[in-house]
């Protein structure tokens, strides 16, 4: 049931943009273990400002 | 056979249904014949045609590293779950364009819109997606002018390009237009939507500087504001002070939108854009699945007929005849040129395995196509005395119930004045009475479909202003975050020849490409606005024309790129839709411009009204010389955009044709894929 609720949290917020925090610590932590990753807030404004780069990708 | 079984039980009771609903005539049948025919179509499409064409023509390696997996860096390209991933794509793609085409393709009935959404989807709209995504996947996940340029060359990317920036203008000038049709002379929709700033605001503020990145919570917190905001509307609207004080008209509408398009667009992004995104991205997605529930709950009987008189042409709510304009109308719901800009767009950068890529290509655009099935639903459980009295132009239906209750029974639907001012205070609205557009339609029958559900007549009220307040909410945030993309295209395009233009963190550049771009859209909206058939007449096909285009021309990349991979014997996969779609919008744009008959042709209509202007005369609906001089003027630019589209439709074909055929001459695959092998991940 948690796996399910963590799942629907994940698809609504990269809905909006926001791709998974964990997943960017994973990827840092295996590629880059000597460079400090963005704090949670750092993250979040980072993908908030690309996501509307390009003005969002969304439909008609 | 024993694994195809299942298969062959849905392709039997699909065609069942889609017998029932194509059958019967004079008895009203049940809509739920529609969706089960809809979904076990598509499942069996699904099935057979997209896993075909996932095997056999693109040949999809799950080996295969993705762009997720070779650039993986966490952020922009990140290998993601395959359900989370068709939740991303399937928002990105639903948007205001498959709840409003069809509600106006009602006007011929039920059956052409259904049979066309079906049949569209399964052999092009999904074809389209699940194709560009496929070669944006392995091209590193870049946009669509980008392979364009890559597959065509040069020339055909910068054509590509500068049609796509007309057609997101002219896309935003219609979703704008609907939205002032919506809340013109409705103080309590008007209330809602204008709330919805400072709560946005409120939002950004919270997730920016109170609890970053937050964004189930303040989700929440904005949803409570929105319902409140619509409860406390109805008594704003009914105030004696506060009701004149939101009530505006379409011109007063429309030059408050321009001016908050400018004004949103320059903003930082976290306060306003993003959390208004949040709102109506989440209320999209729940009253998308809301809708679903309550029509098989509701289980309506569909009051349209299946087929009406205007199949023919001459209906009140678009001009010209089913082929082509109903393929035209019906746009996003069946194919949707935009839908390329996505699938070339963040979705290739997040897709973990190529073998995903069916369900989130193809998957998507079926689930789109649904949505488009449930708002032809919805229009057409109305009354069609409801339906053709609240989506024809006012010139046609006078200004009152009673002169729109004898023209909409002169159109063979009888309906009595006092069912129409019923059906508005039903809603808590003056008027009902032509609210062109199809979101009040629409609006409409979700309040008939959620109070039976939940609440009863008595929320009607409530739900009408619900289904105004989701559908103006996306719309605006679609301007908004339009604007914005179209400012970056021309910054892109005006680059080309002076560079110092395509520097995105300098002032001046970026605010003359803004107010460029608001001020094309603005013109357009302005003309939809003022014009005295209601401009969803006019710029909704001209719309519908600019997207389909925008299909052929991905569909035209997909086939080249099939010649060159050396996978030509399949290329019909990708050509047939391509034929079609080139078939119905250089059919439809030629009509445009050159029909003899002033309603469909722009030309004609010019003609009339400059030889009212050489006698010296005034004719209706102008009022002076200056309102005749703008008819004409927008006539000829409406014909001059019609031309521009074919002309880059036309080059691209020519483009396709040169590249197919260097393609077969060359014995080797030339298609400039990305290659297989895996290369260490930054």
């Amino acid at each position: 049931m948690s796996g399910l609720f963590a799942k629907l949290a994940e698809t609504a917020r990269l809905m909006v943009g926001l791709p998974s925090y964990d997943a960017y610590l994973r990827h840092m932590a295996e590629h880059h273990p000597e460079r400090a990753p963005m704090d949670r807030t750092a993250f979040f404004r980072n993908r908030q400002d690309a996501r509307y780069r390009g003005g969002g990708g969304r439909c008609c | 056979m024993k694994k195809h079984a299942l298969w062959i039980a849905f392709a039997i009771i699909g065609a069942l249904s889609l017998s029932v609903v194509a059958t019967s005539r004079g008895e009203t049948i049940n809509a739920l014949w529609i969706v089960t025919a809809a979904v076990c179509i598509f499942l069996v499409g699904y099935r057979y045609y997209a896993l075909f064409i996932a095997r056999t023509v693109m040949r999809l390696d799950p080996a295969r590293p993705t762009p997720a997996i070779r650039r993986g860096d966490g952020l922009d390209y990140v290998p993601t779950d395959r359900t989370v991933l068709f939740g991303h794509h399937f928002a990105a793609i639903a948007g205001a364009g498959p709840l409003v085409g069809p509600v106006l393709a009602a006007q011929m009935g039920y059956l052409p819109g259904t049979l066309w959404i079906i049949a569209g989807v399964v052999l092009a709209g999904a074809v389209q997606d699940f194709m560009i995504l496929f070669v944006s996947m392995r091209r590193d996940g870049r946009s669509l002018g980008e392979l364009v340029r890559m597959e065509m060359g040069p020339v055909a990317g910068t054509i590509a390009l500068a049609g796509a920036f007309v057609i997101m203008t002219i896309l935003l000038a219609v979703l704008a237009l609907i939205v002032v049709r919506a809340l013109a002379e409705s103080p309590w929709g008007m209330f809602t939507v204008a709330v919805t700033v400072p709560l946005a605001m409120a939002m950004g503020i919270y997730t920016r500087w109170i609890r970053p990145g937050r964004i189930g919570e303040v989700s929440l917190f904005g949803l409570v504001g929105l319902i409140l905001a619509i409860v406390v509307g109805q008594s704003v609207a009914q105030s004696p002070v506060w009701g004149p004080f939101f009530t505006f008209t379409p011109v007063q509408l429309c030059w408050i939108l321009i001016g908050y398009g400018i004004v949103a667009s320059i903003l930082p992004v976290w306060l306003l854009l993003a959390p208004r995104d949040y709102l109506s991205t989440f209320l999209k997605i729940g009253a998308i699945v809301a809708l679903a529930i309550g029509i098989v709950i509701m289980a309506p009987p569909l009051k349209m007929p299946a087929i009406t008189q205007f199949a023919g042409g001459g209906g009140p709510v678009w001009s010209g005849s089913l082929f082509p304009f109903l393929f035209i109308t019906i746009a996003c719901g069946a194919v949707s040129g935009f839908h390329s800009l996505i699938s070339s767009g963040t979705t290739p950068k997040l897709i973990a395995n190529e073998a995903h890529a069916p369900v989130i290509g193809y998957g998507a655009m079926l689930m789109e196509a649904f949505v488009a099935i449930m708002a032809l639903v919805g229009a057409s459980i109305l009354d069609p005395g409801i339906y053709f009295a609240m989506n024809s132009p006012a010139a046609v239906l006078g200004a009152d119930a009673a002169s729109a209750a004898a023209a909409v029974t002169a159109m063979g639907f009888p309906i009595a004045p006092d069912m129409l001012t019923q059906a508005a205070k039903d809603v808590g609205e003056a008027t009902i009475i032509s609210r062109t557009g199809g979101a009040p339609t629409l609006a409409v029958a979700m309040a008939e479909i959620f109070s039976h559900v939940l609440g009863g007549p008595a929320m009607k009220a409530f739900w009408y202003h619900f289904a105004i307040l989701f559908e103006a909410l996306f719309i605006l945030t679609a301007v908004d975050a339009g604007t914005r993309a179209g400012r970056f295209m021309l910054q892109d395009l005006i680059g080309m020849a002076v560079p110092s233009f395509k520097d995105t963190s300098a002032i001046a550049p970026g605010l003359i490409a803004t107010v460029l771009c608001v001020g094309g859209w603005g013109f357009f909206l302005y003309q939809g606005v003022t014009d005295p058939l209601g401009g969803v007449n006019t710029l909704w096909p001209v719309f519908g024309i600019s997207n389909q285009m925008l299909a052929a021309i991905a569909l035209m990349l997909a086939t080249a790129v099939l010649f060159r991979m050396k996978q030509d014997r399949y290329a019909w996969v990708t050509m047939i839709p391509t034929a079609w779609l080139l078939i119905c919008t250089i059919t439809a744009g030629t009509l445009k411009i050159f029909s003899g008959d002033p309603k469909v042709g722009f030309l004609a209509h010019a003609d009339i009204f400059s030889a009212a202007i050489a006698r010296g005369e005034v004719l209706a609906p102008a009022k002076s010389m200056a309102q005749m001089q703008a008819i004409v003027f927008n006539d000829r630019v409406d014909a001059g955009l019609c031309a521009f589209f074919m002309f880059v439709v036309v080059s691209i074909l020519f483009f396709t044709i040169r590249t197919c055929l260097a393609a077969r001459r060359d014995p080797r695959p030339t298609a400039r894929e990305i290659p297989a092998i895996a290369v260490p991940a930054e």
